[in-house]
């Protein structure tokens, strides 16, 4: 998936084989028996002022995806290059001081602001601690930010849990810009909100991202967001990203089957198209993350499934320009997957 | 919140009065008589005499109306007066112990430094020692610290004051002699010498208070950590590149002191009220010492003095306590 969609562009992103595994631990001595292959080898690349939206059901990694992105937490295998900075297995205290770069929108607006910090706290505290700023320049910025996102410079004394859900959002928001970051991942940022609050923030992040030039991986399981938002879309699926295209290839022409089961459930608007939807109804449940099947991971529901997707991992192979699918149905097994990464 | 805070103090004003009323029924109804520890060759028409010479030939109400001016008008300007050289003392009757025939107050004036110093100081450092050890045990949560610390405090939880106290004695005043066993009032700091044996009487009091106080304010303290080192805004700070000295000190330890600070604030009453049974065991003369004598002895005013004041002590405290509280949190407005 090493160069998807941006011929002769270097990607800002560059995330090759990517591994998350959380520890499981039993008994007295709480050894490892196993572990939770919460996110198992994925790569891709992001692209300056571009969203990469990442869709997927709950439970796929996404998030675990995103914040291993950032690493926010330490990440058990491959490679981050943010930048041209290769920023996988380097430590925490050198990492800090390219946090600035790289931000993130998180989900809950509630809890991941501290209820016991005012907005001028939260939108103000990366300053004091990366530009080192005086007072008057400080407040100068936070009102920018403020303004930035549309909330009432008034509001600056103000404590999160006094304001609506949207506009907690907004302030989540303008904290992650506060350092002028060039890459921002937003972990589903609607999802916690109404559906007309959904669409302001939306709009507000492409804004955003028009005035600011900046780049997002933009996690969601709403597909109808991510089309509107997303310039290409990775499907993930138990930890894996099964296809990655862009947006209009994606929607048109879905390649794994598990992309055209989940695009099948989105509904339909029109009544009459409505009743002619075939959907994809898919049997059984996921498959638990700490002991996946062999083979193919979606080999347990595929409506399509051969006896070869049982036992061998499908390789990720590029099907059409820049729609990258990693299912056996397109092609021979020719390259693994290690070797499609590397190339 | 000043507003609260008048409310609430306006609101004490019946609850004391009622525990109060409540305190001085309740020692009335108790049997017990100020005269049964003189000699029984006294004839009952002198002890007759003696008990309405206590003022107890009055009605209960009229009793209680007199001892509640006594107590909360004269005795608070007799303690001024003595504390800032004001002539401001009512020239009236005092609230006398039967047992000394002195004023209750100036016995309790003369009581309270050795308590404060004693139990305070215990009080002191159990929380000074049990705030890093909360946090530590949460920050490294199952490490060999944690664990230590968490058993520590168990023990420290779990055991009676009067078994660590009466092994403590035994260990280092007996066997290892580095300690007296014995707290001695008399002894006034003067110079260099006396201060060291001061200090060497106070250990072993204050180490068992110590330990006492810290294994509940630790458990309180890594328990509320804990609570908050999950939660999302402690991401957003890592997210936000804050340092993990800052995220840990200033996020988290912020929102986790919000329940620990309303313990420590409901722990404070019980330093004035003294450790009855550590004071007791190191024969410190401290309040809680005066309190079970008094009882003995049937020495009702005293005992109605000292509850009173622990009463007050413990309403203000709830007081102070409510509003800290709203002063930490900004969610919790009171008005």
């Amino acid at each position: 998936m090493a160069d998807a969609g941006g011929i002769g562009r270097t990607p800002l992103l560059e995330v090759r084989g990517l591994k998350m595994h959380f520890p499981i631990t039993s008994g007295l001595l709480r050894r490892q028996i196993g572990a939770v292959k919460a996110v198992d080898d994925v790569s891709f690349d992001v692209f300056p002022r571009e969203t990469l939206g990442m869709v997927g059901e709950s439970g796929c990694g996404k998030s675990t995806c995103g914040r291993a992105v950032l690493r926010l937490y330490d990440i058990t295998a491959g490679t981050i290059r943010l930048d041209g900075v290769e920023i996988g297995q380097i430590p925490q205290p050198r990492l800090r001081k390219l946090r600035p770069k790289m931000q993130m929108v998180f989900q809950d607006p509630q809890a991941s602001l501290n209820p016991r910090m005012t907005v001028a706290g939260i939108i103000g505290e990366p300053l004091d601690e990366h530009a080192g700023w005086g007072r008057r320049q400080k407040l100068d910025r936070i009102y920018e930010l403020m303004d930035a996102v549309g909330l009432n410079r008034n509001f600056v004394n103000r404590y999160p849990h006094e304001f609506s859900g949207g506009q907690r959002q907004r302030i989540g928001i303008a904290r992650a810009l506060a350092l002028n970051p060039a890459f921002i991942v937003c972990d589903e940022p609607i999802a916690a909100l109404d559906v007309s609050i959904q669409a302001q923030v939306v709009n507000l992040l492409e804004e955003l991202q028009q005035r600011f030039g900046l780049t997002y991986l933009f996690i969601s399981h709403d597909l109808s967001m991510v089309r509107h938002i997303a310039t290409r879309v990775a499907v993930m699926y138990l930890g894996k990203i099964v296809e990655i295209a862009p947006r209009e290839r994606l929607y048109a022409d879905p390649k794994h089957p598990y992309t055209q089961a989940l695009l099948s459930a989105v509904p339909e608007p029109d009544p009459a198209a409505e009743r002619r939807v075939e959907r994809i109804i898919l049997k059984g449940d996921v498959p638990s993350p700490a002991n996946p099947p062999k083979g193919c991971n979606f080999c347990t529901r595929c409506p399509q499934v051969m006896e070869i997707c049982r036992e061998i991992d499908p390789p990720t192979q590029e099907v059409a320009p820049g729609q990258f699918v990693a299912c056996h149905l397109y092609g021979e097994p020719r390259r693994t997957t290690a070797e499609a990464t590397a190339a | 919140m000043l507003n609260y805070t008048i409310r609430r103090l306006a609101m004490a004003v019946p609850t004391v009065l009622i525990i109060s009323l409540l305190i001085f029924l309740l020692l009335d109804l108790a049997p017990g008589d100020p005269t049964a520890q003189l000699p029984l060759t006294i004839p009952p028409e002198v002890r007759e005499d003696i008990r309405m010479a206590l003022g107890l030939g009055d009605p209960v109400l009229i009793r209680y109306v007199k001892w509640l001016q006594l107590m909360v008008i004269n005795e608070p300007l007799h303690a001024l007066a003595n504390l800032t050289g004001w002539n401001v003392a009512p020239d009236t009757q005092r609230i006398l112990s039967w047992q000394t025939r002195s004023p209750v107050g100036d016995i309790i004036a003369q009581r309270i430094p050795q308590t404060l110093w004693v139990v305070g100081l215990g009080y002191l450092f159990g929380v000074l020692i049990a705030l890093p050890i909360g946090i530590i045990s949460a920050y490294k949560q199952y490490s060999w610290f944690d664990q230590i610390g968490t058993f520590i405090s168990m023990v420290g939880f779990s055991v009676p004051v009067f078994f660590t106290g009466v092994v403590m004695i035994l260990v280092f005043s007996v066997w290892l002699g580095w300690f007296p066993s014995m707290y001695d009032t008399t002894l006034r700091v003067t110079n260099w010498e006396t201060f060291v044996r001061q200090v060497r009487q106070m250990v072993m009091p204050v180490a068992v208070l110590a330990l006492f106080n810290a294994a509940q304010i630790s458990r309180f303290m890594r328990a509320s950590m804990l609570d908050n080192l999950n939660q999302d805004y402690v991401r957003t700070a890592r997210a936000k590149g804050m340092k993990e000295q800052v995220v840990v000190l200033v996020h988290v330890l912020r929102n986790s002191m919000i329940p620990v600070v309303t313990v420590i604030a409901l722990g404070i009453p019980a330093v004035f009220s003294g450790a009855i049974i550590t004071e007791t065991i190191f024969r410190v003369n401290g309040l809680g010492a005066l309190l079970i004598n008094a009882i003995y002895a049937n020495d009702i005013p005293m005992v109605q003095t000292l509850t009173f004041i622990f009463a007050v002590l413990i309403v203000l405290f709830n007081l102070i306590a409510d509003v800290l509280y709203g002063i930490l949190d900004p969610r919790i407005r009171y008005d």
